[in-house]
């Protein structure tokens, strides 16, 4: 069947339309941007110190010697968004295919006219625009740093292309979840133990090491963002996180084609 | 308009649905009836294509449930018995959502969800919640967004449970206009309801049909209930015996 983009629209607005009424979205929302605000005051207030401590030091190296803000708040900044989305994206996408199926909307749509990819777009291109919405908020951040500090506006910004990247593949992945359940919370803590194990699948690259440690390497997302947070175009990492992203949506079509025709 | 053709369902080694075949003609308002358990509820999801069949098909409009599922689902409007409704969103939302992804023409969609925010006396509630409706405004919801798209064929699974005796008589006289343009399978509990507004009886008991026959024929010896009775009693003799 062919895939229209109106049907996609329809299916985006509607979850965007249930997302913005419920009150687990401002939670979120919320409780994202409070603990966003809270660690970059940290990495700020420490990189303040440093510099103190560097203007007290007797023998001075020149400009080399500083740490560049870029570095030394903005990327960290962007390593620890990245741990919090691996407890927030599930909560995000809990409800995305999992509620449906409780609530029996989900056989309202299996007999309409749409196609399950029309459904999974839809729903991905929501989850997809409340994220990008979320990580634009706590941009602002480092935005208001632009204006006020010595600091390059590019690599901040394609540092932010790149979570936001990062966090799509892992929405994706907790769209995946939430297809093969009905229930939510089976949803969000399988989605948060898959995430989490996957964020950490690195961990025994060095005791294992050789082509199986290079492989759990490569497999990681946190080492694949540590460039692209850099905001270094990494081609290689880019293709990384889409193939998960088409990895997500892939699952949860054949998840939902397969209880079409139970 | 409607061909069913020994259509069946299994759930392992247990037959829900045994065979079933009838027909309906354009305009017949079929009353769907059978005691609780009999299978009605099944072949109406099998109908609509959302359970594939063990075995046996149906035609919709022309179209096979199997092989042409798509075309069946634009040409089928379909109100389970608790409609699921999506409780966050108004009822003028939802309908149009449903418009839309029942390929609803986008210039005439407005138009139509007022249509039958109107037919069906949702005309107070439409800016409320779906989940704040009473159970009675649900089902008319429910029944809204079966017709929103002109189906050609519409199957209600027990349209009027819940609903107060002006919401029957209203929704009774829905229906009857509706067989005008469509084909309407209609399953019930109620029998007066069937002598009402029905013009063909479908009784079916343990998953067969137990009998078939335009409505005039089943009244001209004995009333309904009489002839629904005798195939529910039937059936189950018959069951007995083989049991025995």
């Amino acid at each position: 069947m062919k895939t229209s983009l109106r049907n996609i629209i329809a299916i985006f607005k509607k979850e965007m339309l249930s997302f913005f009424v419920s009150p687990i979205a401002y939670i979120v929302l919320t409780g994202f941007i409070l603990m966003s605000a809270y660690f970059f005051y940290n990495f700020l207030a420490y990189y303040d110190l440093v510099l103190q401590q560097y203007a007290a030091m007797p023998y001075k190296m020149g400009d080399q010697g500083v740490p560049g803000m870029n570095e030394f708040v903005v990327a960290r900044y962007y390593y620890t968004l990245m741990v919090i989305l691996v407890f927030l994206i599930p909560v995000l996408t809990m409800r995305l295919i999992a509620e449906e199926k409780r609530t029996g909307t989900f056989e309202m749509l299996a007999i309409s006219p749409l196609s399950i990819t029309e459904i999974v777009l839809g729903k991905f291109a929501g989850v997809a625009a409340i994220l990008t919405l979320m990580l634009g908020l706590v941009f602002l951040f480092p935005l208001f740093l632009y204006f006020q500090a010595t600091i390059e506006f590019w690599p901040m910004f394609l540092g932010l292309l790149g979570l936001i990247l990062y966090a799509l593949s892992f929405a994706s992945i907790g769209m995946a979840i939430s297809a093969f359940t009905n229930n939510q919370v089976v949803a969000a803590v399988g989605s948060m133990v898959t995430l989490l194990l996957l964020y950490m699948i690195n961990s025994p690259a060095e005791s294992v090491g050789g082509a199986v440690g290079e492989v759990l390497k490569y497999l990681s997302p946190a080492e694949q963002a540590v460039d692209l947070l850099l905001g270094v175009i990494e081609t290689k990492s880019i293709i990384y996180f889409t193939s998960l992203i088409l990895v997500g949506i892939f699952f949860s079509q054949r998840a939902l084609e397969a209880q079409r025709w139970r | 308009m409607i061909e069913v053709q020994g259509l069946t369902k299994k759930y392992g080694d247990i037959e829900v649905v045994s065979g079933i075949s009838f027909n309906a003609a354009q305009g017949d308002i079929v009353g769907f009836l059978g005691p609780n358990g009999a299978g009605k509820t099944t072949t109406m999801r099998m109908l609509v294509t959302f359970l594939p069949p063990t075995s046996g098909t149906a035609k919709i409009a022309g179209y096979d449930i199997l092989a042409q599922a798509d075309e069946v689902r634009k040409n089928i409007g379909y109100m389970p018995e608790n409609p699921p409704l999506y409780s966050e969103m108004r009822v003028h939302e939802y309908l149009r959502f449903m418009g839309e992804i029942k390929g609803v023409e986008k210039d005439s969609l407005k138009k139509r969800v007022d249509e039958v925010i109107e037919l069906t006396c949702l005309t107070d509630v439409h800016t409320r919640l779906c989940g704040h409706l009473s159970k009675g405004f649900k089902q008319r919801v429910g029944l809204a967004q079966a017709i929103i798209n002109n189906p050609k064929v519409i199957i209600l699974d027990e349209p009027t449970s819940g609903l107060d005796p002006v919401q029957i008589v209203e929704i009774r006289k829905l229906i009857s206009n509706l067989a005008q343009n469509h084909t309407v399978i209609l399953s019930t509990h109620i029998l007066p309801e069937v002598t009402e507004v029905c013009n063909k009886v479908v009784i079916i008991a343990q998953g067969k049909v137990a009998l078939e026959s335009s409505l005039e024929d089943v009244v001209r010896t004995r009333t309904l209930e009489q002839a629904f009775m005798d195939c529910v009693t039937a059936e189950r003799g018959a069951i007995m015996s083989n049991a025995a």
